[in-house]
């Protein structure tokens, strides 16, 4: 258990610092902002209790939240995905596949984790994005920043599990 | 308890709702956002490494202003000289501004809403409603201090509009960023019987305590006439590269207590409005 929650704290804090000094700063076209973030909220076991899924979901969102200085936006949004978590996995995975508790790309199929990282990234920066401006004016140019970004996010996600939090 | 989570999820979006919309960008909590000590620190530790690879360009900028500073300065004696009684008058009377640098430690440029941090705060002397200005022109006003550190809202924040005034003929407006391209606002309210063209510089106005009048906002490149409308919608290209933000000044207007003081036994009249 304790073991358990040092690895969880220090991945935490590893993506709040890779999040807010590394992905923040470096603006691809001033249109494109990739959050991997939610991440944390990706990778928790499965096993974990709801409540533990979703203050986990409000305390790493609260926490990039503090550190962009956008109150309430990335807590609002993290906590939605950390509440359809269950569903999006029960979605996606069938009912005769092992599953392993930890959620990550070696413990499972490729696709299966690239199903998962694309739903629940996707969900995560359509609720940011249109949060953000709280207008459904522009669109369409809301949705194209929506997709461009998910698609960084979705490509560092699945990269960074060639190289950290493997188990 | 079956539905625990709903609820539960439900409480916390709307704690997270609540603070989202009751945002107000002046009474935020003093602790939520990144001029508290922890995120201060690392967003300084983390800038004193990156600065090095700017450092070149931080250079340039800085000769340059330097050479600005110095055409200002030559002209500036040229007038004084010419013994105009009218002009030195003015001069005397005019508003006290004290200037102070700072290192702009976190900046953004993608989001509807940016801010930027600066690794200076309330024992420097910086406090909120100041005015920031970088080489370039208006950066923004800074909104939080704690003790060592201040975060200001950019120019590129579509929460906040400036007064702005066509530098060669005087008319004024507001100057507000829509949130597409971190290099060009609009501004608006400037009448259409106003003669403007393309490459026309645009200035603070000075209608408000927090900049002096004639800080450099920007350039218009392009203006159309709203059909029905009686203003003009301008496009202005910001003179200031907020991606490439390094060192500011941040402007304490000395009059300000006073100014504020006499404004607010306007507002508190009751037959005033």
């Amino acid at each position: 258990m304790i073991r358990w929650l040092i690895k969880y704290a220090a991945i935490f804090i590893v993506l709040v610092l890779i999040q807010v000094l590394i992905l923040n700063q470096v603006q691809f076209s001033g249109f494109v902002n990739p959050y991997i973030y939610i991440l944390f909220v990706m990778l928790l076991p499965l096993s974990t209790p709801r409540y533990g899924v979703l203050l986990s979901g409000f305390l790493i969102g609260l926490a990039i939240d503090i550190f962009s200085n956008s109150l309430g936006l990335h807590t609002a949004a993290t906590v939605f995905v950390a509440y359809i978590r269950p569903y999006v996995l029960g979605a996606i995975s069938g009912r005769e596949d092992e599953m392993s508790d930890y959620p990550g790309l070696k413990q499972n199929k490729f696709t299966w984790f690239l199903y998962y990282t694309a739903i629940m990234v996707f969900m995560h920066h359509f609720v940011l994005f249109f949060l953000e401006i709280y207008t459904f004016s522009h669109f369409l140019t809301t949705l194209y920043r929506i997709v461009l970004s998910s698609l960084f996010s979705i490509f560092i996600i699945v990269l960074s599990q060639f190289l950290m939090f493997r188990e | 308890m079956k539905n625990y989570a709903f609820v539960l999820f439900l409480l916390l979006e709307g704690v997270a709702l609540t603070l989202l919309f009751t945002y107000n960008s002046y009474q935020r909590s003093k602790y939520l956002n990144s001029s508290n000590r922890i995120t201060g620190n690392i967003y300084e530790a983390y800038n004193s490494v990156v600065q090095y690879f700017h450092l070149t360009q931080i250079n340039q900028n800085l000769a340059e202003e330097n050479a600005e500073l110095r055409t200002l300065l030559e002209n500036q004696t040229g007038i004084v000289a010419a013994d105009d009684s009218m002009f030195m008058s003015l001069e005397e009377t005019d508003t006290l501004y004290r200037f102070t640098p700072a290192r702009v430690i976190n900046n953004s440029v993608n989001r509807s809403f940016n801010y930027f941090t600066l690794n200076k705060g309330r024992e420097d002397g910086i406090e909120s409603d100041q005015g920031v200005i970088s080489g370039g022109g208006i950066v923004g006003v800074v909104t939080q201090v704690s003790e060592s550190y201040a975060v200001g809202i950019s120019v590129l924040n579509s929460r906040w509009s400036i007064s702005a005034m066509v530098k060669k003929n005087g008319y004024y407006g507001s100057l507000i960023w829509r949130g597409e391209n971190y290099r060009l606002a609009e501004l608006t309210e400037i009448p259409l019987h106003v003669d403007i063209s393309p490459g026309d510089s645009v200035v603070t106005s000075g209608y408000s305590s927090i900049f002096p009048e004639g800080i450099m906002i920007g350039t218009i490149q392009d203006f159309s006439r709203p059909s029905g409308e009686n203003y003009y919608s301008i496009k202005v290209k910001l003179s200031t590269d907020f991606k490439n933000l390094s060192y500011v000044e941040v402007i304490e207007n000395q009059d300000r207590p006073e100014i504020d003081k006499l404004e607010n036994i306007i507002t508190d009249d009751p037959m005033a409005n």
